[in-house]
C-alpha cells in the first residue's frame, strides 16, 4: 500500500515536470471575465505548456509574486505595480491591454449621478446621498485593482471612508462578479471594470450604467516578470514566453476578437506606443524592443 | 480556433466536472488512507490502557492527551491550510520543494486535518471496547496477547467508523485546500473549491450540479456509516 501511494506521488511529480507549468497570478476582474479560459488554451497548445491561474486581487497576486509563488503577474493598478518593479521583484513591466471602469447604481439612481463624464462629481454625490440614508456604496476593498482606482477618487475628495464611520460604505472584501451581484441584490452604487460588467449583467436586473468616460477611469493591464535573480528556481522561461506572445501581433488579436454578446471586453494596447504613453506606461517602446529580443 | 465568445462549450462542462470530482475523490482519499496508515495504530496504541505505573501520573497525561487530541480533532482545516501555506510558500521553510498550489499541497492539508480524527475516534472505539472485554476475556482464561487481539477486532466496527467520519470531513472541506491549492482550473479545483468559484462567475448551473454530487457523495458516506454503526450494534 505504501508503495502505491510513493508511486502515485513520483507519477504526479513526473507529470507536473514533463511539460512547462506556468503560474500566472492574475487578478478576480481578469478571470471573472473568462479572457483567460479563451485565451491560455491557445498558448497552451501552441507552446506544449501548461498555464496554473492563480486568481485573487491586484495586491494579493503581486504579494503571491513577491513570496515567489508565482513567474509572472497581469494586474491593474499602476501604484502597486511601480511598487512591485522598484521592490526589484518584478521585472521588464508591459502595457498589454485595457478597457474601463464605470460607475453602476441602482436604475432609479438616487444620488442623480446618471450621465455625469466626471467620476469625482459623481462620487461626490454619492457622499451626499449616503449622508442622508439614501443611496449605498459597495466596495471591493480588497486592494484589487478596482478598489485602488475607487480609493484614489475618494482620495481626490479627501475622504477615506470607512463602514465604521460612514454606513452607507459597505467593504465587501470580494471579487468583482460577487461584488456585483451584492450591488444588485441592495440596489447599490459601485464602481466596475466594463468586461465584468458584461460578463455579468444579464444577472443584474437592478443596476445600470451611469458614469462612463471619464479618463481617470481608463484601466490599462500590465504583465510583470518575476525576477529570476530573486527566485532562480521559478520559470522564467516559460513566463518570458506567455508574456511576448499576449504582447505579439497574435496574442493581441487574439484578445480583441474576445467578445461577449457582441461587445468587446478589452482592448489591445501593447503595439500603440502613444496609447501606452497615456495610459501610463512610459517605458514601453523600450519593454517592447526588449521583448522583442528575446530567443524562446 | 474560434475568435471567443466567452461562453464555455457544453462538452468541457461535463469534461470539466468529471476532472473535478475525480479530484476530489483524489485528493481527499488519498488523505484519508494515508492518515488510516498513521492514525489507526496509533489511536490503537492510546486506546488500550497499557499504562501500569503510578496512578495519578498516568491519570494526568491520560488527560493531557485526550484534550490534545480533541482540540487537534476540532482545529479548523482554514487554520491547517494557512499554516501549510505559510510552509510551502518559496519564500518558506520547504519552499524548495515546490508543492504549493499542487493536488500534493492539499493533500498534506487534508492529511494534517484528518488524522486527529481517526487517532481520536480510534482511540476512543479501542478504549470503550477494551472497558467491556478485558477483564472478561482474562477471567475466561485468555493471555493478555489473546485479549489484546480480541480487543482489535471487536474494535473494528469503530475503526472503520473513523475513516468514515474522516472521509466525510475531508471531502466536504473547502478553507483549507483553497489556500494551499489555489483553486486553479483542471488542476487544483475541487468539487467544494469549484462551486466557490462558480457560484463567483454566476455560472450556477456548473455550481448546482457539482453541489449535487458532493451532497450524493455525502450521503453514501452517511449511508456506509450507518451501516457500519448497525452492523456494530447488532453484535
Amino acid at each position: 500500500m505504501a508503495a502505491v501511494i510513493i508511486g502515485a506521488f513520483a507519477y504526479e511529480q513526473y507529470v507536473s515536470s514533463q511539460k512547462s507549468i506556468i503560474v500566472l497570478a492574475t487578478t478576480t476582474s481578469t478571470y471573472d471575465s473568462r479572457l483567460l479560459d479563451y485565451l491560455m488554451p491557445l498558448f497552451e497548445r501552441k507552446y506544449n505548456a501548461e498555464v496554473h491561474i492563480i486568481s485573487v486581487g491586484t495586491g494579493q497576486a503581486i504579494e503571491t509574486a513577491k513570496r515567489g509563488d508565482a513567474d509572472l503577474v497581469l494586474v491593474h493598478s499602476r501604484q502597486l505595480e511601480l511598487e512591485f518593479v522598484n521592490s526589484t521583484y518584478g521585472i521588464h513591466r508591459v502595457g498589454v491591454m485595457y478597457n474601463d471602469f464605470m460607475i453602476i447604481g441602482p436604475t432609479s439612481d438616487p444620488a442623480g449621478i446618471n450621465g455625469l463624464l466626471n467620476a469625482t462629481e459623481a462620487f461626490r454625490r454619492i457622499v451626499e446621498a449616503g449622508a442622508k440614508d439614501n443611496a449605498i456604496f459597495i466596495s471591493r476593498a480588497d486592494k484589487s485593482g478596482t478598489n485602488m482606482l475607487e480609493l484614489s477618487i475618494w482620495k481626490r475628495l479627501g475622504i477615506q471612508p470607512s463602514n465604521k464611520t460612514q454606513a452607507w460604505y459597505i467593504e465587501a472584501g470580494a471579487g468583482m462578479g460577487t461584488v456585483l451581484r451584492m450591488a444588485n441584490e441592495k440596489k447599490a452604487y459601485t464602481l466596475t471594470d466594463r468586461a465584468t460588467w458584461l460578463s455579468f449583467k444579464n444577472q443584474l436586473t437592478n443596476l445600470k450604467v451611469l458614469v462612463e468616460g471619464d479618463l481617470a477611469l481608463l484601466n490599462p493591464y500590465a504583465i510583470i516578470l518575476v525576477n529570476p535573480e530573486r527566485y532562480p528556481k521559478r520559470n522564467y522561461e516559460g513566463a518570458l514566453r506567455l508574456a511576448k506572445w499576449m504582447i505579439s501581433e497574435e496574442g493581441q488579436s487574439l484578445i480583441a476578437n474576445f467578445t461577449k454578446g457582441g461587445d468587446t471586453l478589452f482592448k489591445p494596447m501593447a503595439r500603440n506606443i502613444e496609447l501606452a504613453h497615456n495610459l501610463g506606461f512610459p517605458e514601453q517602446e523600450k519593454e517592447l524592443a526588449w521583448y522583442d529580443a528575446q530567443k524562446t | 480556433m474560434l475568435a471567443g465568445d466567452g461562453n464555455m462549450a457544453e462538452s468541457i462542462f461535463w469534461e470539466e466536472i468529471l476532472s473535478i470530482t475525480l479530484l476530489s475523490l483524489r485528493v481527499s482519499g488519498t488523505a484519508v488512507l494515508i492518515g488510516a496508515l498513521i492514525g489507526i495504530p496509533v489511536g490503537t496504541v492510546l486506546g488500550f490502557r497499557q499504562f501500569k505505573g503510578k496512578r495519578i501520573l498516568m491519570r494526568f497525561v491520560d488527560i493531557m492527551l485526550k484534550s490534545l487530541i480533541n482540540t487537534f480533532m476540532g482545529l479548523p482545516p482554514v487554520v491547517v491550510g494557512l499554516l501549510v501555506y505559510l510552509l510551502l510558500t518559496a519564500s518558506g521553510p520547504l519552499g524548495s520543494l515546490g508543492l504549493l498550489y499542487t493536488p500534493t499541497a492539499m493533500i498534506i492539508t487534508q492529511l494534517i486535518m484528518v488524522v486527529p480524527i481517526i487517532i481520536g475516534v480510534t482511540m476512543s472505539a479501542v478504549g470503550s471496547v477494551e472497558k467491556a472485554v478485558r477483564e472478561r476475556a482474562l477471567s475466561l482464561g485468555a493471555t493478555e496477547r489473546q485479549a489484546a487481539l480480541l480487543i482489535l477486532r471487536e474494535a473494528r466496527m469503530g475503526v472503520l467508523t473513523s475513516i468514515i467520519v474522516a472521509f466525510g470531513a475531508a471531502i466536504s472541506e473547502v478553507g483549507g485546500i483553497m489556500i494551499t491549492g489555489g483553486n486553479i482550473r483542471w488542476w487544483t479545483r475541487t468539487l467544494t473549491t469549484a462551486i466557490v468559484v462558480e457560484t463567483e462567475l454566476g455560472d450556477f448551473p456548473m455550481a448546482l450540479t457539482l453541489g449535487a454530487i458532493l451532497l450524493s457523495i455525502a450521503f453514501l458516506v452517511n449511508l456506509a456509516l450507518t451501516i457500519v454503526q448497525l452492523k456494530g450494534a447488532r453484535r
